[in-house]
């Protein structure tokens, strides 16, 4: 028996499962894929935003602008990297830059500090590669960018340190609720009871909410696709890009991530059903706008595209409350940007304003809210490396060549909260495989080393999950 | 340990051991490879089939054989190895920080380097291929790592995009290992690979190869169930209407490869774009006094034979820069002009004396065509051709006579006859 089950590895549910530890909780998360972090939370834009977007009293005014403030502590606390870069929304035309005004009042409004708008003269000063035809821009210089999927991955495994369970491939088939409990199914049979029922289901809120019993949270997704360059065209710009809005929608953006990679992207499609799926016509609007953004993108230097969805209510708004429906269900439903930065404010409200209000539990004194960076041997210095080397010979060999990741690290990644149990989660840990051969090279060898550590065949051993297995038996 | 040499070789593969052997035979004898494999050999060691080996030895070797030659070269010279070991960074100062378990990191300092690091497949995520991205999407090389080395399938039906030679070895392989390989697809009118490939890896296997054709999609959420194939114009745009269909569990991409460039980059030592290898004298010599580039770091050669020629050339230089230190130079460049696509070397130093061999790539297939080597008006050298294709690497060689009437650059131009 749970005080509260979690239902959703996102970010949301993520951030949500670490601030409850801090409570003497009995707390779970469960997710339906094979590892966390498998939905919005990992194929997004990785924006820390300012603030300046969204309108003054909605909630995602409320907790973007909180979150903004609490994520460079939280990210250092879970040893994740987050770069203050500053947003630069781009002004185009005359109307654009009468945008800009009433962006940056709203943006005061909204409690936004260090906002500027610049002349074109001196954005080309601090982003020399912008077009010759920006006009000028809002310099939002608290906008910061992030890795979301190390975020979402950090958070829970801390909650997983101070307690947290996890059950992945967990795919909710019912929610029941007699005599006060809630009993959680999974397709496969399991179930759990709990008291609370946090519901982060991103897509599947809604479907999550209904089994409860409540059909007031509609969802709907839009498909946001993206292209990836490699480091070595790092630094083609410095801050986050934006078009400013219009009436025809938000544009794209071109930004450097937490890598030191350029990402190019999102487009915005109306898409229900999850399809995550690439396509020529949305990739080329995006080469299409950065180019309209920027001179000569390095686009030769492409190491990947991908397109992620992102769940949205027919609110219009964060919904962030407990089900008028049913007593003890909350939900977190309708995160979409800036989900991700308000994540952190979101998790701090939940807790301390609802559960705490409904269970009224004691503070957890053993709770330990830091943890070691998953991918950090790179850049220590060559003693650093040695004193671990000479601990641990496995992070003396390299694996992923691009990255330079060595073995101790995706043993670790394996090995700790929340283990990596396949290959792609290995990446998202560690990034051997993230570089610019797109592990061409090491794929194999993170393969042996997953099968070695589960004990398991290498055809067991799959992408993301059941159904991926990377090959299909023995050769001749 | 021992932290100074001579000659310091970055590859333990084909480029790197000829390299190593010729630079020894050449009367250096402290000389160090670092291969970041648990063996040396490089990519040989997961080509198993054969046709390596027919120019230099005339006979048809597989390729742990033809390393295998070249490995006992090197350890009958006892030649110093570090394998398992990864060089991290090269400063132009040649300055090596590498890694490994037992020493962990340390820094070699060396009087010559020899850059051998071989290249790497272009991937899926660099062509932008719409569709979903599930398992079952290998590079061709990956594959073949998976069913030689390692002992496994990748997958039972195959479709495949590029006709790189990689590509067309593994329609061969995956065919004998019982898979059913639907097509090969080439977005270009020609074949990058072999002609002897094309004839003994698909026309045996009645395997066909569709030019001007690419995937447009690739179906399947966890796993690769179909792709989506059609023609493409002349600009490649794939055509609306031209779709094809197959079903299939896999699909293999052999789209190019790229020179692993990446700590050449870090040291500042100039690249060419057309290669995406070093900028180099005849000798091989970089622009950085000496450091040395050869095999497919320095450029994508067709065959092994030629990397080891190509290394051995390497080999003697650093050896002769080792026992001689740095000379003058009087350079001129190389550079490729009208149908050409790169030519290798792109610096010739007359001070070096003696004949220069050009390699280059035409750009597209020419029937009954003229390739010239001019400076200014001067024509050096002039060819007639009867076929040539981007697939097969020309050479011409230039005589010590006619480099003596060189006074400028030096263009290397294709002509079509009228």
């Amino acid at each position: 028996m749970f005080d509260i089950i979690v239902i959703g590895g996102g970010v949301i549910g993520g951030t949500i499962l670490r601030e409850l530890t801090k409570y003497q909780l009995k707390v779970c998360l469960v997710e339906k894929e094979n590892d966390v972090c498998m939905g919005q939370s990992k194929a997004n834009s990785g924006i820390v935003h300012a603030g300046f977007d969204a309108q003054p009293g909605t909630l995602k005014a409320r907790f973007n602008v909180a979150g903004n403030k609490m994520m460079p502590a939280y990210a250092k606390e879970l040893g994740v990297k987050y770069i203050n870069n500053g947003s630069l929304v781009v002004a185009f035309t005359e109307e654009d830059f009468q945008t800009l005004q009433t962006l940056k009042k709203r943006g005061e409004e909204n409690g936004v500090a260090d906002m500027e708008i610049i002349s074109a003269e001196r954005l080309r000063e601090i982003e020399p590669n912008v077009s010759e035809e920006a006009l000028g821009a809002l310099w939002a210089k608290t906008g910061g960018i992030i890795c979301p999927y190390g975020l979402t991955i950090a958070a829970i495994g801390n909650a997983m340190d101070n307690g947290a369970k996890l059950y992945t491939d967990f795919e909710v088939s019912s929610i029941a609720k007699t005599n006060g409990v809630f009993e959680v199914t999974a397709k496969d049979g399991r179930a759990l009871n709990s008291r609370l029922v946090i519901n982060c289901a991103g897509l599947a809120s809604g479907k999550i909410a209904e089994m409860a019993g409540d059909t007031d949270i509609r969802v709907s997704a839009r498909k946001g696709e993206y292209i990836l360059l490699d480091r070595e065209s790092g630094d083609f710009v410095s801050h986050t890009l934006f078009f400013t809005p219009t009436k025809a929608g938000k544009g794209i953006l071109v930004s450097q991530t937490v890598d030191n990679n350029i990402l190019l992207g999102p487009t915005s499609e109306e898409q229900d059903n999850g399809c995550t799926d690439t396509t020529a016509e949305g990739l080329s609007f995006v080469i299409e706008k950065v180019r309209k953004m920027s001179k000569n993108p390095p686009l030769f230097n492409t190491i990947t595209s991908f397109a992620g969805v992102r769940a949205y209510c027919d609110r219009h708004d964060f919904i962030i409350e407990e089900s008028q429906k049913v007593q003890g269900l909350i939900h977190c439903a309708g995160i979409e940007s800036p989900g991700l930065t308000s994540a952190p404010a979101i998790a701090k409200y939940v807790t301390e304003e609802l559960v705490c209000k409904m269970l009224a539990p004691a503070r957890n004194d053993g709770f330990n809210g830091t943890r070691e960076a998953d991918y950090f041997f790179k850049n220590l210095s060559i003693e650093e490396k040695n004193a671990i080397i000479a601990k641990d010979p496995s992070y003396g060999k390299i694996v992923c060549r691009c990255e330079q990741i060595t073995e101790g690290e995706i043993l670790r990644a394996i090995r700790e909260n929340p283990p990596a149990k396949n290959v792609d989660a290995v990446k998202r840990r560690t990034r051997a495989g993230m570089g610019r051969c797109q592990g061409g090279f090491c794929q194999p060898y993170v393969a042996e080393l997953i099968a070695k550590e589960q004990n398991i065949p290498l055809e067991k051993v799959t992408k993301n999950g059941k159904g991926a297995e990377l090959v299909v038996g023995v050769s001749k | 340990m021992k932290n100074t040499y001579d000659i310091v070789i970055i590859g333990g593969g084909p480029a790197g051991l000829a390299a190593a052997i010729s630079a020894y035979d050449e009367g250096v004898k402290d000389i160090l490879i670092l291969e970041r494999e648990e063996r040396l050999g490089g990519i040989l060691n997961q080509c198993i089939h054969n046709g390596f080996g027919l120019t230099r030895f005339k006979e048809s070797l597989s390729g742990p054989e033809y390393a295998a030659r070249f490995v006992d070269e090197v350890e009958s010279r006892g030649i110093q190895v570090m394998t398992e070991t990864t060089v991290l960074s090269l400063t132009k100062e040649k300055q090596i920080t590498a890694m490994n378990s037992t020493y962990g990191v340390f820094v070699l300092q060396a009087k010559a380097v020899i850059l051998a690091m071989g290249c790497r497949e272009r991937s899926r995520g660099a062509l932008n291929v719409a569709g979903s991205r599930p398992a079952g999407v290998y590079s061709a090389g990956t594959a073949q790592k998976y069913v030689n080395i390692k002992g496994y399938m990748p997958g039972k039906s195959v479709v495949i995009l590029g006709s790189g030679d990689i590509g067309l070895i593994m329609a061969r392989r995956m065919t004998l290992e019982g898979a059913k390989v639907h097509a090969v697809c080439e977005i270009m009118p020609y074949s990058s690979g072999l002609k002897r490939n094309i004839a003994q890896c698909l026309n045996d296997f009645d395997i066909p190869l569709y030019l001007n054709h690419t995937i447009t999609k690739i179906e399947g959420e966890k796993r690769v169930t179909g792709v989506v194939v059609s023609e493409v114009d002349k600009d490649k745009k794939p055509i609306p209407g031209t779709e094809m269909h197959f079903d299939c569990d896999t699909v293999l991409f052999s789209v190019g490869l790229i020179p692993e460039n990446e700590l050449t980059k870090s040291a500042g030592i100039p690249l060419s774009p057309r290669t995406r290898g070093a900028v180099v004298y005849q000798n091989r010599e970089t622009e950085t006094d000496g450091v040395f580039a050869c095999g497919n770091v320095l450029q994508v050669h067709d065959l092994v034979d030629f990397v080891s020629e190509e290394s051995e050339l390497a080999g003697r230089s650093a050896s002769s820069y080792v026992k001689n230190g740095k000379r003058e130079r009087n350079a001129v460049s190389v550079v490729n002009g009208q149908n050409i696509g790169y030519v290798v070397p792109q610096k010739i130093d007359k001070n070096l004396g003696g004949s220069v061999k050009l390699f280059f790539r035409v750009t597209n297939t020419f029937r009954d065509c003229t390739i010239t080597v001019k400076c200014g008006d001067k024509i050096l050298l002039q060819r007639k051709k009867r076929i040539v294709v981007p697939g097969e690497m020309e050479t011409l060689l230039l005589t010590e006579e006619k480099l003596a009437e060189v006074d400028g650059v030096i263009e290397i131009i294709l002509e079509e006859s009228v």
